[in-house]
C-alpha cells in the first residue's frame, strides 16, 4: 500500500459520517433558522413576534426554566449520593447497579405514563393518602387548577427517569480517580466529608461537566413526560413547538420555538464549559 | 453505632431500589388490570386483578401492532446505519494520526449541545419531496443523527482498547489491512459493537418528538401513544407504556457490562 493511499484512508473512513451529519444536522439547522426568519419567502420577524405574543409563550418559558432549575440540580445531588453509596457497597453491587440504571432505558413518554398510573385520581398515591386519612376520596392533582401538584408530579417523573444517566456518568468518572488520593488524605486524618469535598468533587469535575451539559440540554427538550401526565395543562417550550407544527400547521412559529430552545441549549453548554473548566495544571 | 450506620445504609440502598422498581410494578398492574383495575378504589397495590385479556385487547386495537412494527423497523435501521457510519469513523480516530482528527472529535461533541430531535421540523418538507415522509425509514434517518455521534465515540474507544500489535502481526503474515481488520480486530471488538448497536436501538425506540412530526399514518409506537394520549382510556395508555418499557429494560440489561466503559470514555 502506498503512503498516499494510507494517508487518505482516515478521511475516507470519516467521510460517510460527516456527510450524513451535514445532511441531517447542519442542513436542518440552517433550514430551521431560515424557516423561523421568513414569512411567505420574505425576511420577517413575524414568526418571533407571533411566538412572543402567544398566550402560552410566557407560561411555557417560565415552566421550562423552573423545571430545569429544580430537576437538574436534584438529579446531580441524588446521583452523587447514589454513586457514593455504591462505592462502599461490597455485596450485590452489580445487581443494585443494574436496578438503579433501569430508568436509563425508559422513554420520557413511558415515564410520564408510569407516574400517571400513580398520580391519577384513583391512583396509588391517593389510595395511600386515603389510608393515612389525609383525603376522603379520589382527588385530582393533575389539572389546570392544581399547578403546584402538577409541577411536582412532572419533577418526580423526571427525577425518577433521568437520574440514571447522571449516575452512570458519575460512576464512570469515579472509577478513573485513583484510590491513593483518598487513602493519603485518610492517613492525614481527613474525615469522609472533607475527602469528598476536597478530593473527590474537584477530580470529578470533567464528569460533572459532561453530565450537566447532557442533562440540561435534554431537560430543556422536556415534552412527552409533561403531556403524558398533564396533557396541555402545563405548557413547555417544545410542547408549544409541537402544537404549532401539528395542530396549527404553522412551521414558522414552531421553528421560532425550536431556535429559542437551540439558543438556550447552546448558552447553557457554554456556561458549563466556562464554569466547570479544568485548569491546565490539573489536566491529566 | 457502627451497626446502626450499616442498617441506615442498607435501608437507603433498598429504598432507592424500591423507588425505581415500584412505579414499574404499578404501571404493570394498570396494564393488566383492565378497566376495572384502573377504576378500583381504594387500590390495594396487590396483583389481585391481573387479567392477561386486558393486555391482549390492547394489542388487538387497530394500529398498535403496526406501530410497534414501525418502531422496530426504524430502530433496527437506525442501529445498522449508526454502526455502518460510526464504526469506520471510530476506527479512523483510534488508529490514525491525521490532521483534523481533533476537529472531527470537537464536531461530534458539539452535536450534544443541540436539541437534535427538534431540528426535524424542516425535514417534514424535504421528506415529503423525496418520499420519506410518513415512513419508518425517514424516522430512522433522524434517529441515526441522534445515535451516530455516540456510536463514533464509543467504537473509537473500543478500537483503542485492542492492541495495535495484533493487527501489525497479521500484516506481517501477509494480510491486507482489510483482512487484518476482519479476522483480528473485528472479532475482538464485536461484543462492544453489539452493545453500541443496542444502545442506538434504544435511543430510536424511545424518541418521541421527531417520530411524531414525521409520521401521520405509519406512526411509530411512541408517536402512536402520544397521539392517543388524550382520547384513549387509562388502561390502554398504561398497556402502551409497559409495551414501551419492557424491550428497552431487557436491552439495557444485555449491555450493562459496557454501560460504564462506554460513558467513562465518552466523557473525554
Amino acid at each position: 500500500m502506498t503512503r498516499a493511499r494510507t494517508s487518505l484512508l482516515p478521511y475516507l473512513l470519516l467521510a460517510p459520517s460527516l456527510l450524513f451529519l451535514a445532511a441531517l444536522f447542519l442542513v436542518p439547522l440552517l433550514q430551521t433558522i431560515g424557516l423561523s426568519l421568513t414569512e411567505n419567502g420574505e425576511l420577517s420577524p413575524a414568526n418571533y413576534q407571533r411566538m412572543v405574543g402567544d398566550l402560552n409563550f410566557v407560561p411555557s418559558l417560565r415552566n421550562t426554566f423552573v423545571l430545569v432549575l429544580v430537576v437538574v440540580p436534584a438529579q446531580v445531588v441524588f446521583a452523587l449520593a447514589m454513586a457514593t453509596m455504591l462505592q462502599k457497597l461490597r455485596l450485590g453491587r452489580d445487581i443494585v447497579l443494574w436496578i438503579w440504571t433501569i430508568p436509563l432505558g425508559v422513554s420520557d413518554l413511558a415515564a410520564g405514563l408510569v407516574w400517571l398510573a400513580i398520580l391519577q385520581d384513583r391512583g396509588y398515591l391517593n389510595s395511600a393518602l386515603m389510608a393515612l386519612g389525609v383525603i376522603d376520596g379520589p382527588t385530582p392533582w393533575l389539572t389546570y387548577e392544581t399547578p403546584v401538584a402538577l409541577f411536582f408530579s412532572v419533577v418526580a417523573a423526571e427525577v425518577w427517569r433521568a437520574t440514571a444517566i447522571v449516575l452512570v456518568i458519575l460512576v464512570a468518572g469515579l472509577q478513573l480517580i485513583p484510590r491513593e488520593y483518598a487513602e493519603a488524605a485518610e492517613v492525614f486524618g481527613a474525615r469522609p466529608w472533607t475527602i469528598f469535598r476536597r478530593i473527590t468533587l474537584p477530580l470529578l469535575r470533567p464528569s460533572l461537566q459532561t453530565a450537566l451539559i447532557l442533562r440540561t440540554v435534554l431537560a430543556f427538550e422536556v415534552f412527552a413526560v409533561v403531556y403524558a401526565i398533564g396533557g396541555r395543562n402545563f405548557p413547555v417550550l417544545v410542547g408549544e413547538a409541537f402544537v404549532w407544527q401539528t395542530d396549527n400547521q404553522n412551521t414558522g412559529v414552531a421553528a421560532a420555538y425550536a431556535m429559542l430552545v437551540v439558543v438556550i441549549s447552546l448558552a447553557s453548554t457554554v456556561f458549563y464549559l466556562r464554569a466547570l473548566r479544568t485548569p491546565p495544571e490539573q489536566q491529566p | 453505632m457502627n451497626a446502626l450506620r450499616r442498617i441506615v445504609y442498607a435501608t437507603g440502598i433498598i429504598a432507592i431500589c424500591a423507588w425505581v422498581l415500584v412505579p414499574i410494578y404499578f404501571i404493570a398492574l394498570g396494564a393488566f388490570g383492565g378497566r376495572g383495575g384502573v377504576f378500583a378504589w381504594p387500590k390495594t397495590g396487590l396483583p389481585d386483578r391481573v387479567l392477561l385479556g386486558a393486555m391482549q385487547r390492547f394489542l388487538e386495537i387497530e394500529g398498535v401492532w403496526e406501530a410497534a412494527l414501525n418502531s422496530v423497523i426504524a430502530a433496527g435501521l437506525c442501529m445498522l446505519l449508526s454502526i455502518a457510519l460510526g464504526a469506520p469513523a471510530g476506527y479512523a480516530l483510534a488508529r490514525f494520526r491525521f490532521r483534523g482528527a481533533n476537529l472531527y472529535r470537537l464536531l461530534i461533541l458539539m452535536t450534544r449541545a443541540f436539541p437534535l430531535a427538534i431540528l426535524a421540523l424542516p425535514l417534514t418538507v424535504s421528506f415529503i419531496r423525496i418520499g420519506l415522509y410518513d415512513t419508518p425509514y425517514g424516522v430512522a434517518l433522524i434517529h441515526t443523527a441522534l445515535a451516530l455521534p455516540f456510536a463514533a465515540l464509543i467504537t473509537s474507544s473500543l478500537f483503542v482498547g485492542i492492541p495495535r500489535e495484533l493487527e501489525e502481526a497479521a500484516w506481517i503474515f501477509g494480510c491486507t489491512r482489510w483482512q487484518a481488520f476482519l479476522k483480528v480486530v473485528l472479532p475482538l471488538a464485536l461484543p462492544g459493537i453489539a452493545a453500541t448497536a443496542i444502545f442506538a436501538f434504544v435511543i430510536s425506540w424511545n424518541e418521541v418528538f421527531a417520530a411524531s412530526i414525521l409520521t401521520v399514518r405509519e406512526r411509530t409506537l411512541t408517536a402512536y401513544l402520544l397521539k392517543i394520549l388524550s382520547e384513549s382510556p387509562l388502561h390502554y395508555r398504561f398497556a402502551g407504556g409497559l409495551l414501551l418499557i419492557v424491550p428497552s429494560v431487557v436491552f439495557i440489561f444485555a449491555v450493562r457490562k459496557y454501560l460504564f466503559a462506554m460513558w467513562g470514555i465518552a466523557n473525554r
